[in-house]
């Protein structure tokens, strides 16, 4: 059986190759990956698919509080996942409160990689001592539990910020809380990266040439790297939703006002003894799904590219 | 031995020091403390009689000094909200956060091991299959949601469990007890069943793939060669060369412990040290911040040296080098 | 030390073939070795890396791992077949009748345990003697294996000894049981080359007074010549060539032998160039049809691309090369 047919495309090179072949065999992983996307698209049109805008009051009213699901007697077909005691619909405070849970994940994966990826290029490339710094801070911040760097700088942040703007700077603050705390693994892998490359002869070449050596490293080490950055990030993007879910069910995250899922399952919680359920099952269930298809993906993402698996 | 026992003191001892730099810069710079601590009306005299007294004036590096100082000897200023002595307050709720840590450590440990060696021994089987999709779900859901749960069936549905405060406790010295009263340790059941359970999964997984990892190295296929039984080589030379990172990993994970009781402690209104930090965050109180943060940084680091001391003694190989 | 009566033949490997099942389907890594030995006998195993040697040890002890598997053939030993037994008689015939030596030290030794411990556990297990015998036996045996001082060195760890001596170690547990086959892979290359002619002289002797036969799985031809009595030269899971050692060195009759007399080095030649052999082993994936050796051999006909050659006998030995072929198809 021959395998080699030059020249291929790359896409038939990403199609024949072992990470497409575990991912369309896992029946799991595609699973999952149907999910998120489903998550992902319902969260991105909320403005458009919610059935009600929850967070606008002129449509509340407290007629409609406190109703459950359709299915249960009682129910009422306007909403069908029920309300809460503000008569605000769940279904639609799901979709609103996805969205924010999605986008301060994403957000922080992104900045925490860029950032991390920065870093790390610039400590393995100069070394020395601005290395010795970074790493140094690096060491510290992950002996300290990820949640609770978050929690402090949160709450450094609500201190230095005026109390009026506690609600609305919420989203800043929690983004960037985040971001602190994850961008230490990214920067790294990168930087162990760099290190091993820099003392590799092209780049040498390149600087007897004159060209500038940290823009070969750029272009040469990123592809390489890249493979384990996206298992970790994609490994952080479970995280980082988690975390938010926690500050905001710990009550320093996003406020009631601008609930993500986490603050409406704190909400919730508040009433769970009075019989109403489902304001904080639907979105605890919701959040549970997302990070489930998000570590499912990192797994398959992570096992096809461990060469030890091979 | 000794050069290896000093050398980490002394790396604890400068952890502790830049730990303490940042709590200082937390507690001086963030807001306004005199503004903090004195009602709104208050007049010009006494803000700045409130600012000599905290050493306002001095210049920065004495102030720092002054804050180390304090802390070594207990000292963390008064709380903005409850205008109370800092250390008092931690004093109080150490003992039931330090309590729950315990509990859930030992209930995660004799669950998680024991869990992570049978999937490592029998990776194809059904119960395998099951625990390691139940373990993949434990790490998907978030703590709180977990503690949520258990509180709906055990507390709400069955009514078999409380599901708030600590219950009766007993006063030995200045140290409170739950361990020995009925309701004490009714009480705390769910919490530390809730803060474990996070932790049993990471155990679990960290003790299989560890396993898997020794059951293929060299030295269990030349045991494998030399027909020693399957006992001999999954528990006599399997296990022990297991154990050593996994304790390493544990001693850490008893400082993320720590730390996530501040969920627990939120989710059940657990009295413990996490509480009275959510509460404190929630409301900028910042000398109980860096309070928290000092004592947390001690805890983490005595861990991180015991763990680092236990590895020498126990492994062969560090023992004859040093 | 008396030796029990056994067949001529103590292990006797007929038409093995072992595939490993991937998803390009199942590949042939070793296809349809046959070679017999007699006790006591050192038996050679030489090829490039890849081509079959260390699989056909492993499948031997039964230590053969998924996704490998004996496809074809059987293996008999003191008169038993064994390729199909059972997972708990197979490990009770390992150690006490077959033993192996695999080729890092380092990584042999369980660190965590002391030499004797290690010692004691396996002798135990395989003979009815309490922990004193046991442990007396251990420091007869590291006397044997040379290792100086053994009563204080029986209670110390893998890591305080040296390369040499933990190879010297590891030949002790493999014949504490007194096996009749010695599996010994690559036991040599891990180590120094000052130390190796020791090791081997005393593998050598060990199996000598222990009566056991060795299969000698190398790479390196000087290895064979200083050890073995008789060699099977192996090449893409085949065995092309087997006879005395003497005999196949001076006089090697398949081509691919003959390469590889040839490339080793002389002190003395006048080459300018190290003779070579062009080229490189088949890939798994890539087999051409025929002979495997088609596309490197200087002598190749046309029939060795469309048919593979049959082991044949030759003199005290056998090869496998159309050659040699009474008929020519």
């Amino acid at each position: 059986m021959s395998m080699e047919s030059y020249p291929q495309s790359r896409l038939s090179i990403f199609l024949e190759s072992d990470l497409y072949y575990r991912f369309r065999t896992s029946r799991i992983t595609v699973s999952a990956a149907i999910v998120t996307a489903l998550i992902l698209l319902a969260a991105l049109l909320a403005p458009w698919i919610a059935p009600h805008t929850p967070f606008d009051v002129t449509t509340l009213s407290l007629w409609d509080s406190e109703l459950p699901p359709v299915w249960v007697e009682g129910g009422d077909p306007r909403f069908v996942l029920g309300t809460d005691n503000q008569g605000r619909d769940v279904l639609s405070a799901i979709l609103y409160g996805s969205r924010i849970s999605l986008f301060v994940g994403f957000v922080s994966v992104a900045f925490a990689m860029v950032i991390g990826i920065v870093i790390g290029l610039i400590s393995g490339y100069f070394g020395g001592a601005i290395d010795a710094f970074f790493m140094r801070i690096a060491d510290v911040m992950l002996s300290f539990p990820t949640i609770l760097v978050a929690l402090l700088v949160s709450g450094i942040a609500r201190g230095a910020l005026p109390r009026e703007m506690h609600d609305s700077a919420a989203l800043v603050v929690l983004v960037f809380a985040i971001t602190i705390t994850t961008w230490v693994q990214y920067a790294r892998t990168v930087r162990s990266s760099t290190m091993v490359e820099r003392s590799r002869e092209y780049v040498y070449a390149a600087q007897l040439v004159g060209r500038q050596p940290f823009a070969i490293l750029f272009s040469h080490i990123l592809p390489n790297v890249m493979g384990p950055v996206l298992v970790i990030a994609t490994i952080n993007l479970a995280m980082a939703i988690l975390i938010e879910a926690t500050l905001s069910f710990l009550g320093v995250g996003m406020p009631p006002t601008n609930p993500s899922l986490g603050t409406l399952i704190r909400v919730g919680n508040e009433y769970l003894f009075s019989g109403v359920w489902w304001v904080v099952i639907f979105p605890s269930l919701t959040l549970v799904v997302l990070v489930l298809a998000v570590n499912l993906l990192g797994d398959w993402l992570r096992d096809a590219l461990n060469p030890k698996l091979r | 031995m000794i050069a290896f026992v000093l050398r980490r003191l002394i790396q604890s001892v400068l952890v502790m020091l830049a730990v303490a730099l940042i709590a200082f810069t937390m507690f001086r710079f963030v807001g306004d403390p005199v503004n903090s601590m004195l009602p709104e009306n208050a007049s010009s005299e006494q803000r700045t009689q409130l600012s000599e007294q905290l050493g306002l004036d001095r210049p920065v590096i004495v102030q720092f000094a002054r804050f180390v100082t304090g802390a070594v000897q207990g000292d963390f200023g008064i709380s903005y909200r409850n205008k109370r002595p800092v250390a008092e307050m931690i004093a109080e709720r150490l003992p039931a956060t330090l309590e729950l840590v315990l509990a859930a450590a030992v209930f995660a440990l004799s669950l998680g091991v024991p869990m992570g060696i049978y999937t490592a021994l029998h990776p194809k089987g059904v119960i395998s299959n099951l625990l390691q999709t139940v373990s993949l779900i434990g790490i998907s859901v978030p703590t709180f949601v977990t503690g949520i749960l258990l509180i709906l069936v055990f507390s709400v549905w069955l009514n078999w469990l409380p599901s708030f405060g600590r219950g009766d406790t007993v006063q030995l010295g200045w140290w409170s007890t739950g361990f020995l009263t009925w309701t004490g340790l009714k009480s705390l059941v769910l919490p530390a069943v809730m803060l474990g359970l996070f932790q049993i999964t990471l155990i679990m997984r960290l003790v299989r793939a560890e396993m898997m990892e020794v059951l293929r190295s060299d030295f269990v296929r030349f045991a494998r060669a030399r027909g020693l039984t399957n006992g001999a080589v999954h528990f006599g030379h399997a296990l022990g060369n297991t154990l050593m990172p996994v304790i390493t990993i544990v001693g850490l994970q008893l400082g993320s412990m720590i730390a996530f009781a501040i969920i627990t402690e939120t989710v059940f209104q657990w009295p413990g040290m996490g509480l009275l930090f959510i509460q404190a965050v929630s409301f900028a109180d910042i000398p109980v911040m860096s309070a928290y943060l000092v004592m947390v940084a001690l805890m983490f680091v005595a861990i991180n040296m015991i763990v680092d001391l236990l590895y020498f003694a126990i492994d062969p190989r560090m023992s004859a080098s040093a | 030390m008396t030796l029990a009566y056994v067949p001529q033949t103590l292990l006797s490997v007929r038409d093995l073939s072992i595939c490993f099942d991937t998803r390009y389907g199942p590949l042939r890594a070793v296809d349809g070795i046959t070679f017999d030995l007699a006790p006591g006998e050192i038996l050679g195993m030489v090829g490039e890396s890849g081509a079959g040697k260390s699989l056909t040890g492993a499948a031997i002890t039964g230590l053969l791992e998924r996704p490998g598997r004996i496809d074809r053939g059987e293996i008999h030993f003191e008169g038993q077949r064994i390729d199909t037994l059972g997972k708990d008689e197979m490990r009770r015939l390992r150690g006490r009748k077959i033993g192996a030596i695999f080729q890092d030290p380092l990584t042999s030794l369980n660190p965590l345990m002391t030499v004797g411990q290690q010692l004691i556990q396996t002798i135990r297990t395989h003979l009815p003697l309490n922990r004193d015998a046991a442990r007396t036996r251990a420091i007869d045996l590291l006397m044997e294996v040379g290792i100086p001082a053994p009563d204080a060195r029986v209670d110390q760890y893998p890591h305080e000894f040296s390369g040499g001596m933990r190879q010297r170690v590891v030949i002790a547990l493999a014949l504490c049981a007194n096996p009749a086959l010695v599996i010994a892979d690559e036991p040599t290359t891990a180590l120094d080359v000052s130390i190796q002619s020791q090791i081997l002289e005393l593998l050598r002797k060990m199996c000598r007074d222990h009566g056991a036969a060795v299969i000698l799985v190398t790479h390196d031809m000087g290895v064979i010549a200083e050890t073995a009595d008789r060699v099977a030269v192996m090449y893409s899971g085949r065995i092309v060539e087997i006879g005395s050692v003497e005999k196949v060195f001076k006089d090697p009759r398949h081509p691919y032998t003959a390469g590889l007399m040839q490339s080793i080095p002389r002190i003395g030649s006048n080459a300018h160039r190290l003779a070579q052999i062009e080229g490189a082993m088949p890939r798994l994936t890539a087999l051409p049809d025929g002979c495997a050796f088609n596309l490197r051999c200087p002598r190749a006909m046309d029939i060795c691309y469309r048919q593979k050659p049959k082991s044949q006998a030759l003199g005290d030995g056998q090869v496998a090369c159309h050659l040699f072929q009474e008929e020519l198809a």
